[in-house]
Parts: C-alpha cells; sequence; structure tokens
C-alpha cells in the first residue's frame, strides 16, 4: 500500500465514524455547530498524530501485557497538552467543548488505531495513518454538523441564511436530532459504497463494545455482515 | 438539603440522561443493548464502577490535586484511577464472589474506557458538587443509564421484525430508534424546573 493510498483510506473507504462507526459520542455531541466539529476533529487529529506516532516509535519497547495502561497514559498525556493550548489560544472553542474535549482520552478511534496500526507498523507510516484518520473524523463530524447547523439553526459558521433561519428544525440541533442524521448518513455511505465500504477486516477487538461478551478472538464472517 | 439531593438524581436520571441526552457511553448503548439481560448487566456494572469511581476520584481532587495546584493532571490521574479501579475489583469479585463476577465481571473490562465513567467523574468537579451531592450525581448518572439501556433493549427487540431498506439494516436503523428513544426522554426537560419550582 503506497503512503497516498494509506492517508486516503481513513479519508472515504475505513473512515472511522462512517464505516468503523468509532468515536460516536463526540460525534454526536458536538456537531451541532461547524465551528465546534471543526475544533473537536483537529484536537483530536492532533492528539492521534502525537499518540500514534509514540506508540509506533515506543513498541518494541513496551511490554505487551501492559500496552493498554501504558498507551492511555500517552493518549492521557497529549490530550493534556492540546486542551492547554486551546484553553490559553482558543478560550471560546474550548469552553465550548467543555467536557468533550478530556474525553478525547476515551475516544475508541485513538486507542482503536494504537492497537490496529501504530503498533505494528512504523513510525512514518503510523503518523500518516493517523493523519488520514483523523481527516476522516474531522470530515465526518463537518458533514454531520453542516446537517445540523444549517438546518436545524439555520446558520452557516453563525452566520444567518436567509430562509432557513425563520424556518429551522430546531429538533435537529437537539439531541434526538443527532442520532437521526448519524443513522441517515451512515445509511447514505451504505448505500453510495454498495457494502464495498463496509468491510471491519483488521477491525480489531480491543475497542468492539461487545468483545467481553462475545467472548471470541475475532468475528466471524457472518457477524461482520 | 434533601430537596437539593433529590433535584440532582431526577436531573441525572432523566433530564440529563448520560447515554441519550449528552451522548456519553455510545458504544456499549449500541453494542450491548441486543438483549435485555446483558443491557441490564451492562447497565448494572457502570452504576457499580460509576459510584465507586466517584468516591476514589472527588477525595483525589479535593485533597491531592486541588490542594497542590495539580488540577492539569486531572484527566492522566482520573483515567488511571478509573483502570486501576476496574481491574481491582474485578480481582476482588472473582476471589470473594464469584458469583457476583461470573454476572457482572464479563462487563467490568469494557467499562475502563467507557467515556460515561470517565465523563461522570469529570462533571461532578466541574459542577462544584459536595461529596454526598457527587454520589448522588454519579448513582443518578448510572440508573439513567441502566434506564435508557433496558428500555432500548425493548425496542430492538421490536425492531428484528420489521423490514428496512437495505441501506438501513443494522445500525442506521438502530441509530434512527435511538433517535426516537432520545425524543421520548427529551420531553423530560422541563420536569424539574416545573416539579420543584
Amino acid at each position: 500500500m503506497s503512503k497516498l493510498q494509506n492517508f486516503l483510506k481513513g479519508l472515504i473507504r475505513e473512515n472511522p465514524v462512517l464505516v468503523l462507526v468509532l468515536g460516536t459520542c463526540p460525534t454526536l455531541a458536538v456537531s451541532t455547530k461547524i465551528s465546534n466539529a471543526i475544533g473537536m476533529g483537529l484536537a483530536a487529529t492532533a492528539v492521534l498524530i502525537c499518540s500514534n506516532i509514540a506508540i509506533s516509535a515506543l513498541r518494541n519497547v513496551i511490554s505487551e501485557k501492559v500496552r493498554i495502561p501504558c498507551y492511555i497514559v500517552l493518549i492521557a498525556g497529549f490530550v493534556t497538552v492540546v486542551s492547554m493550548l486551546l484553553n490559553a489560544y482558543a478560550n471560546s472553542l474550548y469552553e465550548a467543548l467543555g467536557i468533550y474535549l478530556s474525553l478525547i482520552v476515551v475516544n475508541c478511534i485513538i486507542l482503536g488505531r494504537a492497537e490496529m496500526y501504530a503498533n505494528k507498523h512504523g513510525v512514518i507510516d503510523s503518523a500518516i495513518d493517523a493523519a488520514g484518520m483523523g481527516l476522516g473524523f474531522t470530515l465526518a463530524l463537518i458533514a454531520m454538523a453542516l446537517i445540523r447547523e444549517t438546518l436545524g439553526s439555520g446558520t452557516f459558521l453563525g452566520y444567518e441564511i436567509p430562509f432557513l433561519a425563520e424556518n429551522h428544525i430546531s429538533i435537529l440541533a437537539n439531541a434526538p436530532g443527532g442520532f437521526f442524521v448519524f443513522g441517515c448518513l451512515i445509511a447514505l455511505v451504505n448505500k453510495l459504497s454498495k457494502g464495498k465500504a463496509i468491510k471491519k477486516k483488521e477491525f480489531g477487538c480491543a475497542n468492539c463494545p461487545s468483545a467481553a461478551v462475545c467472548g471470541k478472538n475475532s468475528c466471524t464472517e457472518e457477524e461482520i455482515k | 438539603m434533601i430537596k437539593n439531593l433529590i433535584v440532582i438524581l431526577m436531573t441525572s436520571v432523566l433530564v440529563n440522561n448520560y447515554v441519550l441526552v449528552k451522548f456519553l457511553g455510545i458504544c456499549p448503548f449500541l453494542g450491548v443493548s441486543k438483549k435485555i439481560n446483558q443491557a441490564a448487566g451492562m447497565g448494572i456494572a457502570v452504576t457499580f464502577v460509576m459510584i465507586l469511581a466517584t468516591a476514589v476520584t472527588w477525595p483525589i481532587q479535593t485533597f491531592i490535586l486541588d490542594k497542590f495546584n495539580l488540577a492539569y493532571m486531572q484527566t492522566i490521574v482520573f483515567i488511571l484511577v478509573i483502570a486501576t479501579l476496574v481491574q481491582f475489583v474485578e480481582i476482588v469479585l472473582k476471589k470473594y464472589m464469584p458469583s457476583l463476577h461470573s454476572s457482572l465481571g464479563i462487563y467490568l473490562p469494557l467499562i475502563t474506557t467507557n467515556c460515561a465513567v470517565l465523563g461522570v467523574t469529570v462533571n461532578n468537579i466541574n459542577d462544584g458538587y459536595n461529596f454526598v451531592e457527587s454520589m448522588v450525581s454519579s448513582l443518578g448518572c448510572g440508573l439513567g443509564f441502566l434506564i435508557a439501556m433496558v428500555l432500548f433493549a425493548g425496542v430492538r427487540g421490536h425492531m428484528e421484525k420489521c423490514n428496512p431498506p437495505e441501506a438501513f439494516k443494522g445500525l442506521p436503523l438502530t441509530l434512527v430508534a435511538a433517535s426516537i428513544v432520545s425524543l421520548a426522554f427529551f420531553g423530560f426537560a422541563g420536569v424539574i424546573d416545573n416539579l420543584f419550582a
């Protein structure tokens, strides 16, 4: 796989949000405004690139048995750095993202990429993978926010849109609309890709929410479908 | 005092439901809600861990981090404490309460990186709650999570029978159903103001 393919796979074919369905919590929570979506996406991308580089560089040092706690500490460190930087230089964004900023630590995309990619590949490949995945996350967030902000609040980046501002569907900007728009977007990706993008191979059990319940080491072909 | 605690409890169970309103803990909500008994097991385990985590992290924040001006270490310390705590609880349950371990134990490793647990501990600090208020709030958040999981498992049971368009099969339909359940909780928004006015 060339470097370019490695970068591009995160955008569409293995989009972390719409195809791998990782990191759903921040996607639903901060996508009410486009500005928040961009900020969240870039913050998570920064953490993802740093953590992928660090984990890939340390992959021969960290013992197999204690790798998850080590990864979490590394990630938490980078999240703290990013949130302190935002607090200092972009305080309004810091206030808007609130608790979701520190929750980047438990964002499954970051731990997921550490498990699936960074601990098996070299530093440069891991950095490219992280940049692609981070950009894919940001684009998916922007797509969600574009729908929810323009239709839900009738604004675009805070500027009012003439007709929509008077006739906004405010439920889209609230919690139920988040689930609804997300469901529809995934269905749209399913439809457009005609099942081509939906291949959860390499999708390790480390971050699968049902891993402990299912008790197996890998998903069977049927479960992936 | 009591009224204040009841308001905190009701707010965190219904109005600020962690899953359906604040979007925390979506992964287990979507992943482990296929069967009611699994959903209930997960909900109880999360409630248990939330209360324990708050009982440990609140004193750490107040007596160590705030006292020595280390508040910026909050994220790192909390996630480590929660991860260690979950491991510890699992070992203790396995040794002394095998029956409880066999019913709750399988859910415990999942909870380490559950954002709802980290979220509740951080929120309690941000909201400036005292120790008792924090405990009540985490009990409420856990119960809210349990209720949402069990309700949604019931809804999913009925979804098995319907026949949606090809593209909506699986996760998209689940999310649309979640949106409708969330709409029901959205109706609680004014309850607290009117009930305790």
